[in-house]
């Protein structure tokens, strides 16, 4: 088996590769890349050949945040439908957190979420491990094992870890095994029943707000605890100023601190919850303009790792109810890219370059999956690509997502740049 | 008593904020009309909602403003449905939604809804045909709390521009005072909040620039032309916002000597129910200052007026 894909321009970061030529697949692994690829004895005789017709040819994107439900709640998407709407969205690897019901504290449910992953074979599936057992708070969970397992990351994510004792000796213990701990940050307390960011907009319309406090205490408590126990620090989808001006400071100073920013942060505001409307409502929420421009800022001068997208499905059910009761979270595998090209390359906050290597080689290094050969198309490594049409269309509508939940914020939106076709191991998974 | 015509641009009263200054004084005018009516010695009832039928939707306790509604809706001739939350399908599970959309297929003209959360109305406008009115949605917005206090300082003083007015209390927690934010920077009043620092949010500037804050009470006592006083809710503990009573009495409570520092003719406003002996003394509540009464008695037309406008935007069966 093997594939020729030629007349693309290749853009892998990684390998400073931006190039017109060929990609070269044999059996699943990338035999030879760029512009004398085709004259490579091999693609003489490919099975397949491909004409990219000039569109982008990158390496599949990589996503430290996805919810993919399953087991437990897949009504709302399972890990068949979450890797489908990440092929759409040209994603070939996922890092799906731990909070599933029940959480991945075991082997057995890391076995399950793997198995599943293979049956599907839409996308690379990698599983985070909660932090503590039950993921509530208490008893730490067998890190080296579910390493083992197949776990690349531990997070509570969805929740804190409160304690911080336990946090301490998480960090502690995880910086022998060489795999991150991932953070959401997020003081109960301050954050009470908050639903939306607490500031001029939540004030005026007499919702609960989550202050920026809320998440900023908690990212100082745990860079502090980073630098005590030099354990390696992920920071999820950081959302205010202060909280990337802290990861900053702490990388200038060589700390062991890597943090990641979404989409819907660097694309939105708390001024969208003004509509009422729960598709603006996750957590972190919404926060300012002088917080979205931080993101911005964040992603240029390279404070941020990585683009994530925190994909958080939810039904109709749990979110066409009231502000205050409705479900936490909103999808974004599908919209990430485009909104990226859109409103990060298009707009001159960084290059198409640097936008590609915050969704491939720069998340594959937060989670040592370059490590597995992914995030690049280097001779040898697996092949996971997308062809992009920089030029095409899309329009967010149902059809659009493939995701089983639709609780997105851009409904309605056209967006530039589109995902053509994935393919993971030489294997087509989308278009 | 036919009131100026003025063709009403909106379907549902969903907060003081989608209003204009002339949509405001068109319910004022149309409530003028209507105290007439409530006025009249015997038969104060006109046809103006016959065969409408409107639904009183409350999820939240509440007395008077249903109270005021239904008398308003009966003057009107309107056909009413009670819908208590607490017998309904709600205590069995059913959601807002569900609820809405079986009160829609009945079809009925008007909802007057209250809900603890905000933006629930946002919510039901979405899934129904019928014209919605707040009745109340959380700390957000109370709209006909705000217009019948407008309708009583007007009464009073012949105007709302210029005037100058405290609120006084949780401006945090506070519906009404949102709602009378909107309204009265609209008819360009001069607005100070009172409160205590963590009841009062700093954040409200933006939304409203030209308000003045202060938690020095008694230092703007005595340019103002009325003071309203909010309801201090201790019933469901003080949240760890304020210490406790003691201290709020001391430096927020309207009292005798408080008074003294006021214009002679300051107006004493009061959303009711009043907590006597906390925000406000029983001396000041029952004063010769005091205008708490004639609001309850204003918020019958300034409701009627709402309601008709809604279900007739042009005047069409002017009373």
């Amino acid at each position: 088996m093997s594939l020729l894909v030629k007349n693309a321009r290749i853009l892998d970061p990684a390998q400073k590769l931006d190039v017109v030529g060929s990609l070269l697949v044999v059996e699943g692994v990338v035999a030879a890349i760029g512009p004398e690829a085709e004259r490579n004895p091999l693609a003489q005789a490919a099975t397949e050949v491909l004409d990219a017709g000039g569109n982008l040819l990158t390496p599949g994107f990589i996503d430290l945040h996805v919810h993919f439900r399953e087991p437990g709640q897949t009504r709302k998407e399972s890990i068949e439908t979450g890797s489908r709407a990440a092929a759409a969205g040209g994603f070939t690897s996922v890092c799906a957190m731990a909070n599933t019901r029940p959480a991945n504290d075991s082997v057995a449910i890391t076995e399950l979420m793997l198995a599943k992953a293979n049956a599907a074979g839409l996308c690379r599936y990698f599983p985070l491990g909660a932090v503590t057992k039950g993921m509530e708070g208490e008893e730490l969970c067998d890190f080296g094992t579910l390493k083992a397992s197949g776990c690349v990351a531990f997070s509570d994510d969805g929740l804190p870890v409160l304690n911080t004792e336990i946090m301490r000796r998480a960090l502690e213990y995880t910086a022998w095994l060489n795999v991150p701990i991932v953070a959401h940050e997020e003081d109960k307390d301050l954050a009470g029943k908050g639903y939306m960011h607490q500031g001029a907009v939540s004030a005026a319309l007499g919702c609960l707000g989550i202050p920026s406090a809320a998440e900023e205490a908690m990212v100082a408590r745990d860079i502090v605890l980073a630098e005590h126990t030099g354990g390696h620090l992920h920071l999820a989808h950081l959302s205010t100023a202060g909280s990337l001006r802290m990861v900053r400071e702490a990388k200038a100073r060589g700390l062991r601190v890597t943090c990641e920013v979404t989409p819907h942060h660097f694309a939105l505001t708390d001024k969208e919850l003004m509509k009422f409307d729960s598709d603006y409502k996750m957590n972190p929420p919404l926060r300012t303009e002088a917080d979205l421009d931080a993101v911005l800022q964040a992603i240029a001068d390279g404070t941020v790792d990585a683009i994530a997208t925190d994909h958080a499905p939810h039904g109709w059910d749990d979110k066409e109810v009231e502000l205050p009761i409705a479900a936490f979270g909103v999808i974004g595998l599908e919209t990430a890219f485009p909104l990226t090209l859109q409103l990060l390359v298009n707009k001159h906050i960084i290059s198409l370059e640097k936008a590609i290597s915050l969704l491939t080689w720069e998340p594959a290094r937060v989670f040592h999956l370059d490590e597995k050969g992914l995030g690049s198309l280097k001779i040898g490594a697996p092949a996971d690509f997308s062809l992009v049409d920089l030029n095409g269309t899309v329009k967010v509508d149902r059809a659009f997502i493939q995701s089983r939940s639709y609780n997105t914020p851009f409904k309605g939106w056209e967006l530039q740049g589109k995902i053509a076709g994935t393919w993971m191991a030489g294997k087509r998974v989308w278009g | 008593m036919v009131a100026e015509r003025y063709a009403f641009p909106h379907k549902h009263l969903l907060g003081i904020e989608p209003l204009s200054p002339a949509d405001i004084t068109a319910i004022l005018n149309q409530a003028a009309a209507f105290e007439e009516v409530c006025e009249r010695p015997e038969i104060k009832i006109v046809p103006a909602l016959r065969k409408r039928v409107v639904v009183n939707l409350f999820f939240e306790n509440s007395t008077r403003t249903r109270n005021s509604f239904e008398i308003a809706q009966k003057r009107l001739s309107a056909e009413i449905i009670n819908f208590d939350a607490d017998t309904s399908s709600l205590s069995k599970g059913e959601t807002l939604i569900d609820t809405a959309m079986n009160l829609q297929a009945m079809h009925p003209d008007l909802i007057i809804m209250r809900h603890s959360a905000p933006g629930a109305h946002a919510l039901l406008a979405r899934h129904m045909q019928a014209s919605i009115v707040n009745a109340g949605d959380g700390a957000h917005e109370h709209p006909t709390q705000a217009l019948l206090d407008a309708y009583t300082l007007k009464k009073k003083f012949g105007r709302i521009e210029g005037l100058r007015i405290a609120i006084v209390g949780d401006i945090r927690h506070s519906r009404v005072d949102r709602s009378n934010l909107w309204l009265l920077t609209k008819m360009c009043a001069k607005v100070t909040l009172v409160g205590p620092p963590t009841l009062l949010p700093k954040e409200m500037k933006a939304t409203w620039p030209d308000v003045e804050f202060t938690s020095d009470f008694e230092s703007v006592i005595p340019q103002q032309d009325a003071i309203m006083m909010l309801r201090v809710q201790f019933e469901r503990g003080t949240g760890g916002f304020i210490p406790g009573q003691g201290e709020y009495i001391r430096f927020f409570q309207l009292n005798r000597e408080r008074m003294k520092m006021a214009k002679p003719d300051v107006a004493v406003l009061h959303p009711g129910p009043i907590n006597r002996g906390l925000e406000i003394t029983s001396e000041v509540a029952d004063g010769p200052n005091n205008l708490i009464l004639d609001q309850v008695t204003n918020g019958v037309p300034v409701r009627m007026a709402v309601m008709y406008l809604l279900c007739n935007p042009h005047g069409e069966s002017v009373p």
